[in-house]
């Protein structure tokens, strides 16, 4: 499909400078959001690394060395039952391998950034970033380096370290922070931005199948495995949805949504699933 | 002050940081075929909405032993999903969500987590 042959949208080379803007600002504003959700929950894990015995320098090591979640808060839970290492560390894998796969999505994007960038982009690519990241990126048609940053450190590194470490320091003082809700923090994030990516029956269905076989696995083994088995086997199953039947829309109404699944350099002479050739 | 965990913290990376910079920095991974891109695409839906289900529906026991949960917390992730979908607003939805538990739990409607 040729990017300018669609009438009723502007070409991918007519992105303009508001339109950055535009989707900067509400790139800001989901930022926010996922802040509170990453002060929220670091803020509840600088509690639970201290329930468990961590001194404020590991849990500060922790959430800025490993940066890794749901996957910090099972090693502290392992940690406090004394599991051995090579346990956490394979939980650990197992539970982040599901970077791979957005860091090869936003491949094609950042493919002109230096490597050296990247390689800093990568340790800051979390579950919010990455869909903070892409979200941005198909509104406006193409990369935006600023915004990944905005994405991987005003929402989520910096708000999670500075949260874990008033956790950690002043945790011994709130009796009980479940009373405040914190807890509900972060699966209320992860629903809101898996929503804010469902553009179509694929992804409506890929992210049912998903959480469906993530409890049973979840219940059958344990979350971590249940996790990743929703994130691998749902996409399988949303594929199984026909590309006539997968719907996908165009939110907002740019180019960028009107060639979903064309990431930019890829398959620029194809059509993506789901959009007629016109 | 110990310093011991900062050592897994460091274990904890080293098997974390290839999972997401493999993608970003080897050569070729954007050239792969449509149906895995398609395929990618779908991600992360897929483990947002399991990383959220499992967090509502599983608990762990003192047994560690998981178990299906049902509570307060099911009725606060709908109606974030319900304003995201709605409204588009993330940050709306997070803070209704935390205000219903906070209310339910206040009010004595739900127990507080284990």
């Amino acid at each position: 499909m040729r990017r300018n042959l669609r009438h009723d949208l502007p070409a991918l080379s007519e992105v303009t400078a508001p339109d950055i803007r535009a989707s900067r600002r509400r790139l800001i504003t989901d930022s926010i959001g996922i802040g509170v959700s990453a002060a929220g929950f670091g803020f509840a894990f600088g509690l639970a690394a201290r329930e468990a015995g961590f001194s404020p320098i590991e849990a500060m090591a922790m959430s800025a060395i490993a940066f890794a979640g749901a996957a910090q808060f099972a090693a502290v839970g392992y940690v406090a039952s004394s599991l051995a290492w090579p346990g956490i560390i394979l939980l650990t894998a197992l539970l982040n391998a599901r970077h791979l796969l957005y860091s090869a999505a936003l491949s094609p994007w950042l493919r002109n950034v230096s490597f050296a960038r990247r390689a800093g982009m990568a340790h800051l690519l979390t579950d919010e970033a990455f869909a903070l990241s892409i979200s941005h990126f198909r509104r406006i048609g193409m990369a935006d380096e600023r915004g990944y940053w905005v994405a991987g450190i005003g929402s989520t590194f910096i708000p999670w370290n500075l949260a874990t470490l008033a956790g950690v320091l002043l945790g011994g003082q709130i009796p009980n922070p479940a009373r405040f809700g914190i807890d509900i923090i972060f699966p209320a994030a992860m629903i809101g931005l898996a929503v804010g990516l469902i553009t179509g029956r694929r992804e409506l269905v890929a992210a049912i199948v998903g959480a469906g076989v993530g409890v049973v696995v979840a219940l059958a083994t344990s979350p971590a495995i249940g996790i990743v088995a929703g994130g691998t086997i749902g996409p399988m199953v949303g594929l199984v949805v026909p590309a006539s039947l997968a719907r996908e829309t165009a939110p907002l109404g740019t180019p960028a949504s009107a060639e979903h699944y064309a990431l930019p350099g890829t398959h620029a002479d194809q059509p993506p699933p789901g959009v007629p050739d016109r | 002050m110990s310093t011991n965990l900062i050592l897994l913290a460091v274990l904890m990376f080293s098997v974390t940081y290839p999972s997401r910079a493999l993608g970003l920095l080897a050569p070729g991974l954007d050239r792969l075929p449509r149906i895995a891109f398609a395929y990618l695409q779908l991600v992360g839906p897929a483990v947002l909405a399991a990383l959220a289900a499992v967090s509502v529906t599983v608990v762990i026991g003192g047994d560690d032993v998981p178990s299906f949960h049902v509570g307060i917390e099911w009725i606060a992730v709908f109606v974030c999903l319900a304003i995201v979908a709605r409204r588009g607003n993330l940050l709306f939805g997070v803070i209704a969500a935390v205000a219903i538990v906070v209310i339910a739990r206040a009010a004595g409607l739900a127990a507080l987590p284990a």
